[in-house]
């Protein structure tokens, strides 16, 4: 590793600390890289679109053609159409002229629309339908999937056994619960209950997941502030023979900087209970 | 002050530090979780496994570097696997921070395919990976619907070079790979709504084996999917990640990681017992007081 992807190494360990330090307060360390992560972000995004889609979608078709007369010699001269359209987009900053600007927010709008309508209502409504009614579906020829799942006794089974009736059921007392033109009372505020349990039960799955993505944002930092460790102080399980042992000057500047600002917040702590405590 | 209503107003803090003592220590601490097999995750490593050489496996990295801590490894975990078994791969990025990390992934494989490996008892000789021949990287292109539909008609509507400027037609690989037919599966790696474009106009639409790779957040809101048939597995966050990378016999940073997950849980649990706990004894010692 070259002195410079070392320093870049430490600059994102000093970022990760510092973004982690909002955990105790916020501080100006924590400010600037939440600012660094969006402007970088911006900056990247720019940069990406230019080159991946501008340049090779639209310029590259066009650039058989000639600057002079707007590209009107090109074998693909109707990419043209896609690039006014777009261009009349940027009308909206101008107080006069920001009604054209509808036009291709409306074509945008209508297209989208024909497209997701049908697409949306037959993959994510009717599949999910006809997959709930399906889970009901008895095969009275053999009932014995039904109570056993695959490889022995297992009612909770997600494609087969009374796993299927657990969802059924769910799925009908949940929409109960949703059902507000009747009143929650007697049977009907019964099976509301259990659909509330059936939303509780989901959302309890969705919080165990959410915690497991929480903890993994944080490991894989603390994965990657150790092997920055490893390499800031040659403690690898094969050093690396290029080690400068200057490198270790900018490991503990880093140490003493994170340490005195610690050492500032302890300080103000006392002076702030001191002052309490006189007053 | 009772020891529960002080727990009632410990200052969170106290929680995030013991969390972060239990994390950094049970990290350095040598010792192994059991990962159990899930369904879901496996029917990936199958249908992988049951491919010929040579046919190609479509790879979507469509997060941002928020969400690479959970869907890194998968990618790590899927690509090399099905390099090792000489299957092509086409890479793409549909979310606008990813094509940096494919490129990371694409490099970073590369250099670990050129040394020998033994996985599952199979020998695999290091060879060196080429652009165009073992994968092509078609890159970024914005408005993700529009794009998974594009290719279902042609790759090269949306994606007429790849990543690195070059012609699609000029990658080896890319001969006579027109659209979703020439290939074996759809894998979306998915942190966004982006898998929710992928199931609506590219399987949907198409019907091509389609598989998931989630964040653990988004994993609970897709199951109706595989339940439905419309994904063929799933992979959910880091658990998804380590299942798949202990099918390919392929440690990684994903198992290494479940070592702290179960004691961060272990932890988070017993805080939420501990709150509740408090929460009742609290609520019951006011009833009593008002009588």
């Amino acid at each position: 590793m070259d002195f410079t992807t070392f320093l870049w190494a430490t600059f994102g360990v000093f970022v990760t600390l510092a973004t982690f330090s909002f955990l105790y307060k916020d501080n100006p360390f924590y400010k600037f890289a939440e600012h660094l992560v969006v402007g970088v972000s911006a900056g990247y995004f720019v940069i990406i679109l230019w080159h991946n889609s501008l340049k090779p979608n639209l310029f590259a078709r066009l650039a058989d053609g000639d600057w002079f007369y707007l590209w009107l010699n090109s074998t693909q001269p109707w990419y043209l159409i896609p690039a006014i359209i777009g261009a009349m987009m940027w009308t909206r900053f101008s107080k006069d002229y920001a009604w054209v600007s509808r036009y291709p927010m409306a074509m945008y709008i209508g297209i989208a629309t024909g497209m997701a309508i049908p697409l949306e209502m037959a993959n994510r409504i009717n599949k999910q339908l006809y997959a709930t009614m399906q889970l009901v579906k008895i095969d009275t020829t053999d009932l014995s999937g039904y109570f056993f799942g695959y490889g022995g006794f297992n009612l909770l089974d997600i494609s087969n056994g009374v796993s299927n009736m657990i969802v059924f059921v769910g799925m009908i007392t949940a929409l109960i619960y949703f059902f507000f033109s009747k009143a929650h009372t007697g049977w009907f505020g019964k099976m509301a209950k259990v659909g509330i349990w059936t939303l509780m039960i989901g959302f309890g799955a969705s919080f165990g997941f959410t915690v497991m993505a929480r903890i993994s944002l944080f490991i894989q930092r603390i994965q990657d502030v150790d092997s920055w460790g490893r390499v800031a102080l040659n403690a690898g399980v094969t050093p690396n023979p290029n080690y400068n042992n200057w490198y270790q000057l900018v490991f503990w500047a880093l140490i003493v900087f994170v340490l005195g600002y610690i050492i500032r917040e302890i300080m103000m702590f006392i002076k702030s209970k001191s002052v309490k405590a006189e007053t | 002050m009772g020891v529960f209503e002080k727990l009632m107003k410990l200052d969170r803090r106290w929680v995030f530090l013991f969390l972060v003592v239990v994390c950094v220590v049970t990290y350095y601490i040598d010792y192994d979780v059991p990962i159990l097999p899930e369904d879901e995750s496996r029917k990936l490593y199958d249908f992988i496994d049951s491919l010929p050489p040579g046919d190609i496996v479509f790879v979507a990295i469509d997060y941002d570097p928020n969400s690479m801590a959970e869907l890194h490894p998968m990618t790590y975990a899927i690509v090399e696997d099905c390099w090792r078994r000489d299957l092509k791969v086409i890479i793409t990025a549909l979310s606008q921070n990813g094509p940096g990390m494919a490129d990371q992934v694409i490099r970073d494989i590369s250099d670990s395919m050129t040394v020998d490996r033994t996985y599952n008892g199979v020998e695999y000789k290091g060879r060196e990976i080429a652009n165009g021949i073992d994968y092509a990287f078609l890159g970024y292109k914005p408005y993700y619907t529009l794009v998974i539909l594009g290719m279902g008609q042609d790759f090269r509507l949306p994606f007429p070079t790849d990543y690195y400027g070059t012609p699609i037609d000029s990658l080896p690989m890319m001969q006579g790979v027109i659209n979703y037919d020439n290939i074996a599966c759809v894998i979306s790696l998915s942190s966004g709504t982006i898998s929710d474009g992928w199931i609506s106009y590219g399987q949907g639409r198409f019907g091509f084996p389609m598989f998931f790779g989630l964040t653990g957040v988004m994993t609970a809101q897709y199951y109706p999917y595989y339940g439905s048939g419309q994904l063929r597995g799933l992979m959910g966050g880091m658990l998804g990640a380590a299942q798949y990378e202990s099918y390919a016999d392929n440690p990684g940073r994903a198992m290494d990681a479940m070592k702290v997950q179960l004691p961060a849980h272990l932890v988070i649990i017993f805080f939420i017992i501990m709150g509740n706990i408090g929460y009742f004894a609290s609520k019951s010692k006011k009833f009593e007081e008002v009588g």
